[in-house]
Formats: structure tokens, sequence, C-alpha cells
């Protein structure tokens, strides 16, 4: 099954491919639609769980499956077709095919009624293809083929209902991050290539070693730049910006690209090249200092938004942090930990927003009401109606919260308790870990807002629509349901052992990590009196977190947006996003319009190009025509005595 | 022999002087055939009797013909402001003095002084190109006859020009029946 | 070999040609100023081409015949513009002007 992994790679292409047909051709059969974009995806699906078991038997631990030379450049420099199908790649290639095989069903109950229904489900196929090139490929070339196409997909899909001008601009906002990110990425292929002569990452993981001491320049540089690339594919600071915008698009879109599956890309990217990372100290600092950072900031922004997406794109950002902070400490199968675990309780999230806004949008149309069905100010109560979505997002909200024994509570304790261990020999990790710290408590705490405004209290949307309001259909809350149980038991698969466990997926990851990890200093032991503290410390933080949440939020009058006072002190700060977009504006954009505008499109263009290149050869051409019709006037005695003159002149020169 | 040519040189000069100084256009299509007449007995002089006899058949007889039906077909025997005003005199007859101050003074050179300049030119110089002191024609004419002399390097050497001639010759044909016809 | 005394008489034709071709506004005496020249220059070709052999009178041949055809061609031109503008004088033909 392993040499046929490129199955799960062509299937939902095809699916991709003849969805587009449909979307062009038929854009009403929905249900071939479906059974095509959705039954692509079980097959890959299947693929790789064919891949995963052979793998868990397989005497060696990493296979390489060739397709086609790609670009054999010359003898130094060729780059293959090629996928790697490791323990790394094979974790990834489960959980993009199973929770996008979930998020592939959903979104047949929530896009039905949709027009453009063939062409969701065509990007969405398209995006799984890129996605495991990304994840599979075998050196980092196929890999940016599958680094640019999920960027593209995104776009795509932002934009996807891009009759609104906003939806495409969050579009090109979300392209535009994502470029300067690529850039980073391209230049850190560039000096690889120059510096180590191969783009492979079995080859950049056993040349690095020989080639750099620990700590040079090269690494550090090489390493700046992947992280760069990471930033803008999985929205860390400084380029978080597009990810809150990116929640135009439709919900299951943001469950499975914007939560679950591209934005931990990055994290995937260092992990993969963490052969790098590890010989820049400095990097991997930058990495969990950057991590920690956007964990906090983006949790404080979540304090203060009310648009249920928002809130969960924060919070989405706040994550992604901690799996950065993870890996930035070199507890890099923590990392992937956390990227599993939030994969599941993050898509649950969406998707059970996806439910509810499907609900509330539902109920408010039929109320010909034109209040926003994804303001949590318009919504409470919801519980009545819908029990299951209520119970399943309380679910997950424990389990980001981090309340044992839910999945979160491990892998958020782990990342944790690793920048702890580190912080007693770095300093610096120790004001990291202070940030996770305080980050994890007010995850908790944004998490119970929104769920005591959602579904506690009083509806607050009208008697009119409060009649219309209904659980999901089936369709929607069977992926729910297994998501759920995700969510609840996905800790188990690395159980640590203070709680009867094998740490079975640190162990899966060794291979891929034992080069970084002789490189590296390892963790300092935690003596198990400061571990259990640091567990008690983090339980702490969560469960205040949830009841302050709670309390504070409940004890409030939560006004409609059209009655709601204006924000002051710190909250008008948050609720305005630390005015990050604006400042933005002012900084980038600004000066970028004007060189555009004044210098280069009136000086350079109008002014130098048209006027004088465009205009001034045209009028030299004008004038010598002038000086030349001025030879034509037609007269006969006048060419003769040219002539004759044309004809004195040659013989002056040949008669002495 | 000098002496003849000189008499049909001072014919051939009057003839023209006259040809282009007659304002009715049909004396000067006239004049322009004696010229013509003068200049083939030239040719005869200068060995050349096949040409002289073309220059009578072909110019003399049938273009200067083509000449005077169309000046008969037009009925332009006199027409009114047919010379230029002072400036074009002044432009036509300066020009044409300076050409022929430029031109005339070609008359001094004899077959040696030809032989010599050409032999001292810088480059290579073709051999064939430096004449020997002597009558070529007459020594042609003598192997092959006249007509003869002619013809052996019309149809040998320069075989394919002669033949795209015919090519020429057509062109002008449909060119001349295309223009001077009313309908077609 | 009267090899200069050609020559000379050649460029007097010559240049009564061109005298001619300048001053005169009849086209079709212009014309006949240019078959003066095209003669002079033959006068030229055929004294030089009994010091170097036949190939000179060949080309005289071959101006013949582009006389010829250029009187064709040159004439019906003439016609046509006749008809068109009931003049021949060169004045009043300039259809050229840029």
């Amino acid at each position: 099954m392993i040499q046929l992994v490129w199955l799960a790679v062509l299937l939902p292409l095809i699916g991709a491919v003849l969805n587009g047909i449909l979307a062009i051709r038929r854009p009403g059969a929905k249900t071939a639609v479906s059974v095509i974009g959705v039954g692509t995806l079980l097959g890959s699906f299947g693929v790789a769980v064919g891949t995963f078991t052979e793998l868990l038997h397989a005497p060696v631990a990493s296979f390489r499956v060739l397709l086609w030379q790609w670009l054999p450049v010359s003898d130094r420099f060729s780059v293959d077709l090629a996928f790697q199908v490791d323990h790394l790649s094979a974790v990834m290639l489960l959980v993009i095919t199973g929770v996008g095989g979930l998020i592939h069903l959903f979104s047949v109950g929530y896009m039905r009624s949709d027009p453009g229904y063939a062409r969701y489900f065509a990007y969405l196929n398209l995006f799984i293809v890129f996605m495991l090139v990304l994840v599979l490929g075998a050196s980092l070339p196929v890999s940016y083929i599958g680094w640019e196409g999920v960027g593209l997909c995104s776009y795509l899909l932002i934009g996807f209902w891009y009759e609104v001008d906003t939806n495409s601009d969050a579009g090109k906002k979300a392209f535009l991050a994502n470029r300067i990110g690529d850039f980073g990425v391209l230049i850190a292929m560039f000096l690889l290539w120059w510096s180590l002569g191969t783009l492979e990452y079995t080859g950049i993981t056993m040349r690095a070693g020989a080639e750099f001491s620990i700590g040079s320049t090269m690494p550090l540089l090489i390493a700046l730049f992947l992280f760069l690339g990471c930033t803008g594919k999985s929205a860390q600071i400084p380029l978080y910006v597009w990810l809150p915008d990116a929640m135009a698009g439709p919900t299951p879109v943001s469950a499975l690209i914007h939560a679950a599956t591209m934005v931990t890309a990055g994290v995937f990217l260092v992990v993969r090249t963490a052969a790098i990372f590890t010989l820049a100290p400095v990097a991997l600092e930058v990495v969990a200092i950057v991590g920690a950072l956007t964990a906090f900031f983006a949790a404080s922004i979540g304090l203060r938004q009310y648009d249920i997406k928002k809130v969960l794109a924060y919070s989405t950002v706040s994550q992604l942090g901690y799996m950065f902070l993870g890996v930035g400490t070199g507890a890099f199968a923590s990392g992937i930990f956390h990227l599993i675990t939030h994969a599941f309780f993050k898509a649950l999230l969406f998707l059970g927003a996806g439910s509810v806004i499907h609900s509330m949008h539902h109920a408010l149309h039929h109320a010909r009401s034109h209040a926003d069905a994804q303001d949590m100010r318009n919504m409470g109560g919801l519980r009545r109606w819908m029990p299951w979505t209520f119970a399943l997002m309380l679910l997950a909200t424990l389990a980001i919260a981090g309340v044992p024994p839910f999945a979160g509570f491990f892998s958020k304790d782990e990342i944790l308790a690793a920048a702890f261990a580190r912080g007693t020999e770095q300093p610096i990790y120790l004001v990291c870990w202070a940030l996770g710290l305080v980050a994890a408590l007010m995850t908790a705490f944004y998490m119970a807002r929104l769920v005591a405004m959602t579904f506690l209290g009083k509806y607050r949307g009208g008697d009119m629509s409060a009649a219309h309001l209904h659980e999901a259909p089936l369709m929607m809350t069977a992926p729910l349901v297994v998501l759920g149980a995700l969510a609840v038991a996905g800790g188990l698969i690395n159980l640590p052992h203070f709680a009867g466990g094998h740490a079975w997926l640190e162990h899966w990851l060794e291979p891929v990590t034992e080069v970084a990890a002789m490189v590296m200093k390892p963790l300092p032991e935690l003596a198990r009196s400061q571990e259990a503290l640091l567990i008690l410390l983090a339980i702490t933080a969560a469960v205040a977190g949830l009841i302050g949440g709670y309390v504070l939020t409940s004890r409030t009058v939560i006004a409609t947006p059209e009655h709601a006072a204006p924000e002051r002190g710190l909250w008008r700060v948050l609720y305005h996003k630390f005015y990050v977009d604006e400042l933005y504006q002012l900084v980038f954009v600004n000066p970028v319009m004007w060189v555009s505008r004044t210098a280069l499109w009136q000086t350079v263009d109008a002014f130098l190009i048209d006027r004088i290149g465009v205009g001034g050869t045209a009028r030299v051409a004008e004038g010598l025509g002038w000086l030349g019709s001025r030879l034509q006037n037609g007269q006969v005695a006048f060419y003769v005595a040219m002539f004759a003159v044309g004809a004195v002149l040659i013989l002056r020169t040949l008669v002495r | 022999m000098t002496l003849v040519f000189y008499v049909f040189a001072v014919w051939a000069v009057a003839s023209a002087l006259l040809c282009i100084s007659r304002s009715n256009a049909l004396s000067s299509a006239l004049w322009l055939v004696s010229t013509m007449f003068a200049l083939a007995a030239i040719f005869v002089i200068l060995q050349a009797e096949f040409i002289a006899i073309i220059q009578v058949l072909v110019y003399a007889g049938a273009v200067m013909v083509l000449f005077l039906f169309v000046i008969m077909l037009l009925n332009l025997e006199v027409v009114p402001h047919d010379w230029r005003r002072w400036r074009g005199w002044v432009i036509g007859i300066g020009l044409a003095g300076v050409l022929g101050a430029l031109l005339v003074p070609l008359g001094v050179y004899t077959p040696a002084r030809l032989a010599r300049e050409v032999s001292t030119m810088p480059g290579t110089v073709d051999p064939h190109l430096v004449f020997p002191e002597g009558d070529a024609m007459a020594a042609a004419n003598v192997a092959y006859g006249a007509v003869g002399s002619v013809a052996q390097p019309l149809f040998q050497a320069y075989l394919i020009p002669f033949e795209i001639t015919s090519v020429l010759l057509l062109a002008a044909v449909i060119g001349a029946v295309v223009l001077a016809k009313r309908k077609l | 070999m009267l090899l200069g005394p050609s020559l000379a008489l050649s460029a007097v034709l010559f240049v009564l040609g061109v005298a001619g071709v300048l001053i005169r506004r009849n086209a079709i005496v212009v014309f006949m100023c240019v078959e003066l020249m095209l003669n002079a220059v033959n006068l030229s070709f055929v004294a030089l081409a009994r010091l170097h052999g036949v190939s000179g009178q060949i080309m005289v041949f071959f101006v013949m015949t582009v006389a010829a055809a250029e009187a064709a061609v040159g004439l019906a031109i003439i016609l046509a513009i006749f008809r068109h503008t009931q003049s021949v004088d060169l004045a009043n033909i300039n259809l050229l002007k840029g």
C-alpha cells in the first residue's frame, strides 16, 4: 500500500477535475457532486489507513515513492517528483484525509442549498490534493507545489462568495500575506541548495549536521527564512492578520483549511526541517518566542470579539502559537501532538459554529431579519433547540481549555512542561512558559464566554425567528459526533507516563526527530513534584478561566449589536484587535499605495513612459516624417534634379 | 576613319541639341531619330555592327515609332508652357553644366592610360580588367563574324539573363495593355 | 582607337539629356530625353567593349531591351494620365505629393 500512496493524491484530484467539469456543465447535479466529492475522500482515507497499517509493521521507518523525474537540471541538481512516506507524513496523511473526509461530509449538509455547490467541492477536493502533496513531498520543491497550491485553494475558498467585495478582499489579503511567507521559503530553498546541494528532506537531514556547526550563520538564515514562510502560512505574528479575515469563507472551509490542516503546515515544515532548526538555537528561540507571543496576543484579542467565527479564528491563531512554542522548545513530537488534537477539537468547534450559523441564518431569513447570523449577541439560549450541537461544543470547549482528561489537556500541558523544563536552563523559555500559561487562562475564558453567549441564557434574536430554530440534519451532526469522540479520546495517542500511558506518538515520531534529538541538549528532567505542580497550575488556569468566563458573561446583560454601548478602555483596544490592521494600513499599505500611485503610476508610468517614452518616440517619428514628406512634392522635375545632384556627388567621389 | 567619326559626332550633338530645344514634340522626336542614326554610324566605326543594326531597327524604328504614335494620338504638336521658368533653367543648366564638367574630361582617356590606372588600383586587380593594347572586337569579328561574336556570349555566359529579359518584356506588354486600355 | 573621343561624345550627349529632362515640361519630351541619356551610356559601353571584349555589347543589348519595355510601359502611363487630366504637363501632375 505504501508504494500506492499516490492513489491518495490521485483520487481527490480526479474528484476535483470531475467536480470542476460538473461545476461548468451541470451545476445542479448535486447528488453526483456529493458522491464524487465525499467518495474520493473516503477512498483516499482508505489508502491512508492502508499505508499507515503497513508502516506499523514495516522493517524500515521511511519509504521513498518515486513517481517520475521532474526537473533533471544537471548531474548535480535534479528534483524528482517523489513522495516520502515515513512516520510523520503517515500521521499527517491520516489526519488530513480523516478530518477532511468528515468535513466533506458536513459540507454536503451545510452547502446543500448553495448554487456554487459543485464549484465548492471541486475547490475542496483540490485543496486535499495539494495538502497531501505538501505533507507527502520528499523534497522541498515538491512540498512547495503543495504549499503554493493550498494557498491558492485557500484564496479561492475565502473568496468563494465573491459577489461580496469584502469576501474577495479577504481572499486577496490572505494571498498577499502568504506570498510574503512563500518568498521566505523560496529564499530558504536557494540557500539550502547553495550550501548543502540538495533539497531532499533526507539529504538535508543527513548533510546538515556534517556541513554546519551549531550556531553558525547559514542554518540560522535558512531557519529564519523558513520560519518566515511558516508565519505566513500558519498565521503567526507578524503575518497573522489574514486568518481572522479568512473567516469570510464558508464555515466548513474555515474548519478544514483555516483550523485543522493548512495553517498547521508551518508546524509540519519546522518538524520536517528540524535538522536545520536544531543547528540554529537562536532560530528555535525566535520560533518559541513568536509562538508564545502569538498565543498570548491572539487569545487576548479573542476575549472581546462578538463574531463567533472571529473568536474561533483568534483561538486558532493562539493555538498555532502553542504549536510553535512546542517545536521552538525542541519538543517536536509535542508540537505535532497538539497539531493533531487541535485538528480534532478545532474542527469540531468550527463545524459546531457552522451548525449554529446554519440554523441562525435559516431562522433569521424566515423572520425577514437582517441581523448578523454570526454575531453572538444575537444568539443565546440555543441549547434548547440544538442539544446535540451544544453538548459537542461543550466537549470541544473543555478539550481546548485543557481540562483533563480531554485531548487538549495532554498536548497543551506537554508543551508548557517542555517550555518550563527548557526554562530552567534558558530563562527566556520561562517567559514563554508564563505567556503560554496566561494564554491558557484566556483561552478557557473566551471559550466559556462563547458557549455562554451562544447556548446559555435567553435567546436574543427575537420571537419571530425563534420559531424557526432547529437542530442541524443528521448529515451534519454525524461528523460532529465522530469529531467529538476524537476530541475526547485524542489524548490517548500520546498519553504520558504519569497518566499510565506510553507516549506512543513520541516514540512513533522518534525516527523523524532522532537527528534533531542528537544535536539538541535533551530536555532537563523535571522532578515529580515540579511536574505535579505544573499540571496543577494548568488545570487551575483552565478551570479558573472557564468559571470566570461563564460567570462574567452570564452576569452581564448582553445587548444586541444595534443597542450595544461603545467599548471602553482596554476592552476597546481588544475589540479593535490592538489596531494592528490600522497600523499595517498606515505603515505598509499607505506608503505602498503612495509609491504606486504618485511615484510609479503618475511619474514613471504616465509621465516618463507614456508621455516621454511612447509619446516622445511618436513625436520624433512624426517630425522626421514631416521632414521626409517635404521631399515628396510630386514634381518630377524636383526628383530628377535630386537624382542629378546625387549623380554629381557620386561622380565627385569616383572621378578624380 | 577618325574624320568620319567626328562628322557623325557633330551630327549627333547637333541633333541632340535640336531635339531638346524644339518646342514641337514631333520635331523633337524626329531629331532624336536623327541622333540615333548618327550613333548607329558611330557604332559601326567602333566595330559594333550588330548593335548598330539593332539600334536602327529597335530604337530608331520601333521605339521612336511608338513615340510618334503617342504624340500624334494625343495631338500634341505644340504644348503651351512647355518650358520651365527661369528657376528651372538655372537649376537645369547649372546641374547639367556641373555634370558635364565632371564627365567630359573623360575624353582624355586613351587605352594605355586606362590600363595603367586600372592596374595601379589598390587591392587585387582582375587581370581581365587590364586591357591589352589592341582591338579585341576586331579579333572577335574576324573569328566569329559580327553577329556570331555577340551571339557567342549571349547564348552561353549570359543565357539566363537573356531568358529573364523575356519575362521582363512579357511584364511590360501586360503592363502596357492594362494601363492603356480604357476598359479591361 | 577613338576611346577618348567616344567617351567625350557620350558625356556630351548624356549632359544634353539631363538638361532636357530638367528644362522641359512635356512628359513625352522628357521621356525622349531619358532615351537620349540611355543612348549616351550605350555609346560608352560600345567604346569600352572594343578594348575589353564583347560583354559591353551584350550590356547594350540588355539596355535596349529595358528601354523598349520602359518605352511601352511609360507611354502607356502617359496615355492614362492624359486621359485623366487632359494634359501631359509635368507641373500639373503631382499626385505623389506627400
